[in-house]
């Protein structure tokens, strides 16, 4: 370190003419051949040298490059403009999944499927509405069926399905040829005698149905159908519903001036929104046993001055979006509270820059938890719910929109104009799910009670929401390294205290490489250990290892006063600093005796069982793989790292100020405390950092010692879940470039950039402090 | 009291727990070997087999009683409550009871290998001479008396099972054993060798095929080319299949009937069989000689049985030729680097800088460059080239999925900052005199450090470059995600051209201990395995660490003398 490097002066200087070493042609082409290798070889190695840094950057810049476009928010770009002319007003809009057909459902009862394209009609199918009755009212069950519902002037009501066969032709091409399904029958069911039907919903499920709709004196029926399983109906013939069993229910009692109906994805819950903004939440369940339905709850989804403007479902059915006349999108779902079930605001989206202006439609995505809205201005907003996060917001229609469709994946919307005008654009938006709030705060998930951090990457069903809360990972990594801290901190520091400045430099010599040796153990060798021997090891010797936490230390310093009483005669034959060896066979001896301690122990006070004492007299749980073995484990991991940079710092401390120190008469316990440990302390300090960084990064351990359950709870009888070893568990079963895969690079530059900070002020640290021992 | 108090004043307990803390490490290191030493190598001695009778009580009614013939594993005390707890009645009221963990073996007739027993229901106990302990290609260990041996079904030797002295059908049966392990040698060889080639040939003919349709130049005459050598091929497939065929049937021609716990027989293919002996008749001699024939097994064999026995050769091998590879590519960049450190740099912010980037590479942990080499390697550079050069494989990957390659280069740049740190440690004792006079003997700066320098540092080189395969070899995190696999077919250097596949994963020890003990389905079983390789790993680094900090100590010595 010390060293400086040769100056870098040329060897050859150019021959001058007349030299006193006249050299041939020959020779001097040798020579400079020679320059010029010289020459060649600073440059590689100067390249080679700065390559360290490249390689560094080149890891930081890449890991950023993957997470880049988590925080990257949609791109829209135009596709086609075309008109549809002389169409019925719009019931429902939709997109095909490949995005080639559209279709739009109008008023007139005709289905018509165009080319997005240009526009150009596909088919156009009439929907079979019986004779004499007109299209009174429209529900939809959800875009991923297709099924929806006509509510009819005759009090009928027509379940159909708009759906597609794909076929490959020649060459493989794809070819779709759009048709119109009724799943439930071709007859229609009836909701009201000879009224009409002037609000609908609709749910479908496997083989079911149900129905909820009201007539012009605002009485609200029921009605379910299920797959008729009486043998002598399917016989009965004729009738194209004989398959389907009916029950109809009214629901008595006051529900206020209903404006519109939902039935939520179980058929268990009727929301049921009045025209001054009031829902009822209704639960229709009794209602088809022999009950009547009961309110649950009811609130006011706006405040006063707004009017509910456009409602829909989110993916999966359970929470409700509403728009207002201000611009806003609220969610709203059912939690359970103290037993009974309310409906509660669980986010709001705010209008942005465009206050005030009414939201005209709302739709929903069929594969993520994302929505789309239009405003009266032409604006159209993307949203994801679960990250409370506005993807972009961008004028998307000049005219005045009327109806919005975006597609199964959300890479294409549609816009329907008042004057027959529709627009088409295709959406990049890769990663809605990502924001600060989804990764670091608490986050209100679908069916939980109450905002909570959680990680749960993946499931099985479609409809599932995500849940990338890194907080749990970032708090078991931070638990892990804490508890290996609290064993290596106390045993490195002090072990490099004793071997840098007491131990007898004949015992330093064995020692630091048993230390090194201790280092290079394969972190899986120590894991498989933590996890296969010491948990369960643990579990049934709770006890004893507890004590030799207190009886250790206690025996040390037994030993040390009953040395210091031994005769001088025994004494003086072991010389100064080979206190660590004589410790050997002593804690040795109380490791051995702790279980024949601690077995009586345990019967008296805690039951024969310590570990279900835990449990059931404290509740405290007792997970076999916990923290208590990971902290044991990595603690080991980490001693060496701290030990030797410790070490190195108290043994680097100049002599000449201890031995002032001790000519002064200081004892050396004296001078350790005043002179080496404050001239020392940055670099155990370092040290310190050094070891933690390495406790964070680990994942073997980790992985092999925890039950790998990402909780946040600090008890050290409980496993946990780290950055590193989740990345280890997810990593391969990712798909590449999706959501899931960015973030665990994500939670990979989150190491990267902690053990880069640490690493670098200790190291800073260490900079400094060799300078300064330099000038002492 | 004066006594205490100044016992406390001097500081002396303090400095006495202090140097309790160094002896806790020392225990804590030495006790971790011996206990890896202990499991791992203790494992492969041949345990006597034992005979007991187990009769545990029943809450009312005559105790059950049954026999027990298995190896005696371990035992531990255990309070009452989890006796009870476990649905087992104890007769006493003392608080702690001592049970027994003894491998019954026999899975395919018992379920499971293992049993806890309660030493007080334990009695009984003989070790008769002829129990006999078959380890078996599958369904793990045998135990029992060899009754009658067949050939072909008819009747070769007989014995009986109480009498041990009665030894026909044992010695009928050891030459047996030995016959049909020769033959299934003879098999795995002819499969993995002369078949393993045509199938490789087959597949490379295969892959030119779909080259030569990719570049349009599947002319008739190069696909009838291909079309005879594929029949060549075939043909020579069909005589090996037809040897393959006949030692089969060879294999196949003896059985053994034999006798398990509780009188059940059973007859076992002797084809089955890898190893059969009597353990409780051995001497120590002969049981060493078991114990080598273990011990070898376990490092040159493949392993059978879902990892958890057998051998882990290709764990080894994979080991050892990735760490290979690595330090090829390890060593040139980390040399060059502590050369432009130390040689070239002027010392200032730069040098600064290049320390602080290698203490993070040092610092990084091991599973971000694992996220770093299967994003940038494999899915960046990998699926690259198989675009540009391996176009006829697609869209099965080649360089684009996990390999020996990327593996490599992962964990070289995982320790280049140990090459580096070494060599610059050693570049810095070259005394400056010597440099010097090269240099005013007109030595350029390069010739100087390529002449002088270099070969004077190459311990230091050596030394960084065994630290660096130390610390690849333990490492497993990115390996996971960067190549290793838990049953690779092939190892990654054999007869077929190009020989050496950097595209193939590989099987490595490290994983191979994780594998086995974590994800295996027979963890039980399978554990003195894991301690075992654990110990084979452990050694491994111990000895490369030992080797590199002796000879940096030698050099040490050397310019101590040099720098007078």
């Amino acid at each position: 370190m010390t060293e400086l490097p040769l100056k870098n002066t040329p060897a050859h200087p150019a021959p001058v003419a007349g030299s006193a070493f006249p050299a041939s042609a020959a020779t001097l082409s040798r020579r400079r051949f020679r320059h010029f290798k010289d020459k060649l070889a600073a440059v590689s190695i100067a390249i080679g040298g700065m390559s360290v840094i490249a390689a560094v950057l080149l890891i930081f810049l890449y890991l950023v490059y993957e997470v880049m476009p988590l925080f990257k928010g949609a791109v829209i770009q135009p596709i086609s403009e075309f008109r549809l002319e002389g169409q019925a007003p719009v019931l429902h809009l939709a997109l095909e999944e490949r995005l080639e057909v559209g279709v739009r459902l109008g008023a007139d009862g005709q289905a018509v499927y165009f080319d997005t394209a240009d526009g150009e009609v596909v088919s156009s199918i009439a929907l079979q509405i019986p004779a004499g009755q007109t299209i009174a009212s429209f529900a939809l069950d959800t875009d991923v069926s297709g099924i929806f519902a006509l509510g009819l002037s005759g009090g009928d009501v027509l379940i159909a399905q708009y759906a597609y066969d794909v076929s490959f032709g020649e060459n493989n091409a794809r070819q779709v040829l759009p048709v119109v399904r009724y799943p439930f029958g071709e007859s229609v069911f009836n909701l009201f005698d000879q009224q009409s039907v002037t609000k609908l919903s609709v749910r479908s499920g496997t083989g079911e149905l149900m129905l909820a709709g009201t007539n012009e004196q605002g009485a609200v029926a029921l009605l379910k159908a299920s797959k008729e399983t009486n043998l002598f109906s399917a016989f009965s013939g004729g009738s194209a519903d004989a398959g389907w069993e009916t029950e109809v229910a009214t629901i008595s009692g006051a529900l206020p001036d209903v404006d519109q109906l939902y039935l939520d994805v179980d058929r268990r819950w009727l929301f049921a929104i009045g025209t001054t903004g009031q829902l009822s939440l209704v639960d229709v369940r009794p209602a088809f046993s022999g009950g009547t339905a009961v309110i649950e709850d009811e609130v006011a989804l706006v405040e006063a001055g707004r009017q509910i403007t456009a409602v829909d479902f989110l993916l999966g059915g359970i929470s409700l979006l509403v728009g207002d006349s201000e611009g806003s999108v609220a969610q709203w779902f059912i939690v359970r509270r103290d037993g009974n079930f309310a409906i509660e605001k669980v986010r709001d989206f705010d209008a942005g820059a465009e206050d005030g202006n009414r939201v005209l439609d709302l739709s929903s995505e069929q594969r993520r938890k994302n929505f789309v809205t239009i405003n009266d201005q032409g604006y159209v907003g993307i949203y994801n719910s679960t990250a409370h996060r506005r993807v972009a917001f961008e004028r998307l229609s000049s005219g005045v929109p009327i109806a919005l469709a975006v597609s199964a994946r959300g890479d294409g919307v549609l816009i329907e104009n008042e004057d027959g005008s529709f627009a088409f654009w295709s959406v990049e938006n890769e990663h809605p799910e990502v924001s600060w709030e989804a990764l670091w705060e608490k986050v209100w998930y679908e069916n939980y009670q109450e905002p909570e951090y959680i990680w749960q990457s993946s499931a099985a069903n479609n409809d599932f929401e995500p849940k990338y809360s890194l907080a749990p990972l970032a708090f078991g990594t931070l638990k892990a390294a804490f508890y290996a801290l609290l064993l290596a901190a106390p045993l490195a520091v002090c072990g490099a205290i004793f071997t840098g400045y007491f131990m007898a430099p004949a015992m330093r010599r064995n020692v630091k490489p048993l230390v090194e040796l201790m280092g290079a153990m394969p972190t899986v060798v120590l894991g498989f250990l933590a996890g296969l021997w010491l948990a369960p090891f643990l579990e049934n010797n709770l006890l004893s290892v507890l004590s030799t936490l207190v009886l250790v230390p206690l025996s040390v310093v037994l030993a040390a006063f009953a040395w210091t009483r031994l005769p001088d005669s025994v004494r003086f034959r072991i010389p100064d600093g080979w206190e660590a060896g004589l410790l050997v066979p002593v804690i040795v001896l109380v490791c051995l005796l702790a279980p024949v301690i601690a077995g009586p122990i345990e019967v008296v006070f805690f039951a024969g069982d310590m570990r279900s004492w835990l449990t059931n007299e404290l509740g405290i749980p007792y997970d076999q793989r916990n923290a208590m073995v990971v902290g044991l484990a990595m603690g080991f991991a980490v001693i060496p790292t701290i030990f030797s940079i410790a070490e190195d710092a108290v043994f680097t401390v100049p002599k000449q100020l201890t031995y002032g120190s001790l000519a002064l008469g200081a004892t050396p316990w004296q001078t350790l405390r005043r002179v080496v440990l404050p001239t020392a302390s940055p670099g155990i300090f370092s040290a310190l950092m050094i070891g933690m960084g390495r406790a964070v990064g680990e994942t073997m351990i980790v992985l092999m010692a925890t039950g790998n359950t990402p909780i946040m709870d600090a008890n050290v009888f409980e496993g946990m879940r780290t950055l590193a070893a989740n990345i280890a568990v997810e990593i391969p079963e990712s798909e590449v470039a999706s959501t899931h895969y960015r973030i665990l690079f994500l939670a990979a530059l989150v190491l990267f950039m902690f053990t880069f900070v640490v690493n670098t002020l200790a190291e800073i640290i260490r900079q400094r402090l060799r300078r300064k021992y330099s000038t002492i | 009291m004066t006594a205490l108090k100044k016992f406390f004043a001097g500081g002396t307990p303090w400095i006495w727990i202090n140097a309790g803390a160094v002896a806790i490490s020392i225990i804590m290191t030495v006790g971790l070997l011996l206990l890896l030493a202990y499991n791992g190598l203790g494992h492969f001695w041949p345990k006597d087999l034992m005979l007991a009778q187990y009769s545990q009580p029943v809450e009312s009614g005559e105790p059950l009683v049954r026999e027990i013939i298995g190896e005696r594993v371990g035992n531990e005390k255990v309070t009452a409550e989890r006796i009870i707890s476990s649905g087992i009645p104890v007769t006493g009221d003392r608080l702690m009871y001592e049970r027994e963990l003894v491998k019954i073996g026999n899975r395919d007739l018992n379920g499971s290998d293992f049993t806890w027993l309660l030493t007080d229901y334990l009695d009984n106990i003989r070790f008769p001479e002829n129990l006999t302990a078959f380890e078996r290609w599958e369904w793990g260990n045998f135990y029992g008396y060899v009754r009658e041996v067949r050939e072909v079904g008819a009747t070769v030797a007989v014995s009986d099972p109480a009498n041990s002295a009665d030894t026909a059908a044992w010695d009928a049966l050891t030459e047996r054993v030995a016959r049909a392990v020769a033959i299934h040698d003879e098999i795995a060889e002819l499969e993995k060798g002369a078949i393993g080639e045509v199938n490789y040939a087959l597949e490379r003919l295969r892959l030119r095929q779909r080259g030569l349709e990719l570049r349009d130049a599947d002319t008739p005459e190069a696909l009838a080319t291909i079309e005879s050598e594929r029949a060549e091929w075939d043909s020579r497939y069909a005589v090996l299949q037809e040897q393959l065929q006949e030692l089969y049937a060879q294999i196949e021609r003896d059985t053994v009937v034999m006798i398990a716990m509780n009188g059940q027989e059973t007859e076992i293919e002797v084809s089955e069989i890898v190893r059969a002996y009597q353990p409780n008749g051995m001497h120590v001699g002969s049981k060493l000689i078991v114990y080598a024939q273990k011990l070898w097994e376990f490092l040159s064999d493949d392993p059978r049985e879902a990892n958890t026995e057998g051998g882990i050769f290709p764990a080894i091998f994979g080991t050892v030729i990735m760490v290979l590879l690595m330090s090829v590519l390890v060593t040139p960049f980390g040399v060059i680097a502590a050369v432009y450190l130390r040689e070239y740099a002027r010392q200032g912010v730069i040098t600064r800088i290049i320390r602080i980037a290698v203490n993070n590479l040092a610092g990084v942990p091991s599973i971000v460059y694992g996220v770093f080499g299967l994003g940038f390697f494999i899915y960046f550079i990998g699926a690259e080239v198989d675009q540009a050069f391996y176009a006829e494989a697609l869209p099965a990957p080649t360089f684009g999925t996990p390999g020996m390659l990327w593996a490599a280069l992962t964990l070289a740049l995982l320790t280049v900052p140990v090459v580096i740190v070494s060599t610059e440690e050693g570049l810095s004792r070259i005394p400056r005199s010597l440099r010097e006079g090269s240099l005013a003997l007109g030595a350029t700066k390069f010739e100087t450090i390529w002449r002088v320098v270099l070969p004077m540092a190459s311990p230091a080189i050596m030394t960084g470059m065994i630290l660096a395969v130390a610390r690849a070899a333990g490492e497993v995190a990115p390996l996971m995600l960067v190549g290793v696999v838990k049953l690779a077919p092939a190892l990654p250097l054999d007869g077929n051209y190009p020989y050496f596949h950097l595209d193939q994963k590989f099987m490595h020890l490290g994983f191979h201990i994780y594998d086995v003990g974590f994800q295996s389905p027979n963890v039980e079983a399978a554990r003195p395995l894991v301690f075992a390789t654990a110990f084979l790993l452990v050694m491994i680094t111990a000895v490369l660490n030992q080797v590199a900090v002796s000879i940096r100590n030698r050099l040490r010595e050397k310019y101590k003398s040099l720098d007078m």
